[in-house]
């Protein structure tokens, strides 16, 4: 499958990550502050919500989903769709709920989350491996080309 | 369904009794405790109210002070009534946990019994952990004998989870002289005690499921000021409640409670001021020393926070000299509650003498010939026209006399 491919099923949804945490916007008075800074996390009835998908959910802003809480990552996975076999052990480990999946079908990394942390690749059982960690800026086209080999069994 | 617990009209009941029958009557949800003397019968006695099917609720044992505020703000923000009873060495490592409760406005009723803080390991009363509460966040309401303990634990419930406070409430009494001292006391009936505190009505509760909140936000530079500045704002403003809710309850039972007390203040020139179980007995010395000539009043703080300022500063304003009573070791200044009075008359048109007094450390006897003393420095100070003695000095302690700091005189 191409980067092409690959990449546009990453786009799952379109108010993830939208905002910054960074200081500068909105910044309200001390009377407009919400009581005992508790936060909703949804806009409107979220009675629903455990049957809703991720991208169907009215997620508040206040909501970390609405914001980008990765900018310290320094490394990180890369999914390699040609090589997984959608176990889903990568989406039951992920502590921050970064993994893409939708009916058991892997989708690829929510990068707007991940901080980067190697679980998902540690719980991998496929050979080679289908998510393997890269620097932060390394291209998705030249981290696939340099997908490592299927390692053959040594013979004792 | 729960079983009737009979009371009658008048009981025979210690503070902490008194204060579980508080808890047992307000149908608090849950009770997550550590008992830690001299409070242990508020949760012990909750505890066996709920085994003995008297009460509907969770009464949940937990392996620290810090763990049973931690399940008190738990099961507080899920929507619940809930309180708990500790002291001293338990208070302090509950403080932590207290900051995060009023931060995050959860109308938790906490009965403090109070106790001395170690070094040196001491059970009986003094003020230190009161104290140390005072800028946490929490109101803070004073009793001085056990129907006290009962009659604002009740208020507190009222108080604490009004929507317009939503903060949580302390409730103090002294150790053992109130906790432990069996007194007359006169409960409502449990319909009626019912009636009064009534159903909590929670706010953002995590079990509403149609609106899921998140507590325990982060703020940093940009967020953290105004939220605290919100809190400090509904603290300052919870007075109008609290004095609501001390009309109906004198509506109810005929006792009144005011954010301040006063006794023979109309034409007083010298007045103790204090909180606690000593307001009793500087009651009584006020009293004879009228007997020989003395105008003496006493003045007696009920709600410690918010701090009646302005109320202090009515009450005191006719008088020439004033002792403020700090049952606290003050560490390396005035005692705390000589500052707020200070603060308070330094204000005023009057600016009578105040002088500090440390007194009960350690559950220390406080006689009425000691209060008598002091009364009479006062007069002395009132006299002269200036303070005569340091301004902060040691009430019955053994040892060459302790005092600190003067009056700046030409």
């Amino acid at each position: 499958m191409s980067v092409e491919q690959q990449d546009l099923k990453l786009k799952a949804s379109e108010n993830r990550g939208k905002s910054q945490l960074e200081a500068g916007f909105d910044l309200l008075g001390w009377d407009e502050v919400t009581q005992g800074s508790v936060l909703p996390s949804f806009d409107g009835d979220a009675s629903n919500v455990a049957h809703q998908k991720a991208e169907e959910r009215e997620y508040s802003d206040y909501n970390s989903y609405t914001a980008t809480v990765a900018s310290w990552r320094v490394q990180k996975p890369v999914f390699n769709i040609d090589v997984c076999i959608d176990c889903q052990n990568c989406w039951v480990w992920c502590p921050d709920s970064s993994i893409l999946s939708r009916d058991k079908q892997m989708l690829g990394i929510d990068y707007d989350h991940c901080k980067g942390c190697e679980v998902c690749v540690e719980v991998c059982p496929t050979n080679p491996k289908s998510l393997l960690m890269f620097n932060e800026y390394t291209d998705l086209g030249d981290a696939l080309a340099s997908w490592p080999e299927k390692k053959k069994k040594e013979k004792k | 369904m729960a079983v009737e617990f009979e009371v009658n009209e008048r009981e025979v009941w210690d503070g902490n009794y008194a204060a579980s029958q508080a808890l047992r009557q307000a149908d608090v949800d849950v009770v997550v405790a550590y008992p830690i003397t001299p409070s242990t019968p508020i949760v012990e006695n909750y505890g066996s109210y709920v085994g003995n099917g008297y009460i509907d609720g969770e009464f949940i044992m937990v392996e620290s002070e810090h763990a049973a505020m931690s399940g008190c703000i738990g099961a507080s923000a899920a929507g619940g009534r809930v309180s708990t009873a500790t002291s001293s060495q338990g208070f302090a490592l509950m403080v932590e946990v207290l900051y995060q409760a009023s931060g995050m406005r959860l109308p938790i009723v906490l009965n403090v019994v109070n106790r001395a803080l170690a070094a040196p390991l001491n059970v009986r009363g003094d003020h230190a952990d009161m104290y140390l509460g005072r800028d946490s966040g929490w109101l803070q309401a004073s009793a001085f004998n056990a129907q006290e303990a009962y009659d604002l634990a009740l208020c507190a419930f009222r108080i604490a989870e009004n929507h317009s406070v939503r903060l949580p409430m302390m409730v103090h009494q002294d150790g053992f002289i109130t906790s432990h001292t069996a007194q007359n006391v006169y409960p409502l009936s449990n319909e009626a005690a019912k009636k009064f505190v009534g159903v909590i009505d929670p706010v953002d509760d995590m079990l509403d499921f149609s609106r899921p909140v998140t507590y325990g936000a982060q703020t940093e530079e940009d967020w953290h000021f105004e939220h605290k500045a919100k809190q400090h704002k509904a603290i300052m403003d919870s007075v109008g409640v609290i004095e609501d809710v001390f009309a109906e309850f004198k509506e109810l039972t005929g006792r009144e409670y005011k954010r301040i007390e006063t006794y023979d203040m109309e034409d007083a020139d010298v007045c103790v001021i204090g909180l606690g179980s000593t307001v009793e007995s500087a009651r009584v010395a006020a009293k004879e020393m009228r007997k020989e000539g003395v105008k003496a009043g006493v003045v007696a703080i009920r709600v410690f926070r918010p701090f009646p300022y302005e109320e202090v500063r009515e009450a005191l304003k006719g008088c020439k000299s004033i002792a403020v009573t700090d049952r606290s070791s003050p560490g390396g200044a005035m005692g705390a509650f000589y500052n707020e009075v200070a603060a308070a008359m330094m204000t005023s048109k009057s600016r009578p003498l105040v002088t500090n007094y440390i007194y009960g450390l350690g559950g220390r006897d406080l006689s009425i010939e000691n209060i008598k003393t002091i009364f009479k420095e006062q007069q002395a100070n009132a006299d002269a026209g200036y303070i005569t003695t340091d301004i902060q000095q040691f009430t019955n302690l053994r040892g060459p006399k302790l005092g600190f700091f003067k009056t700046e005189r030409n």
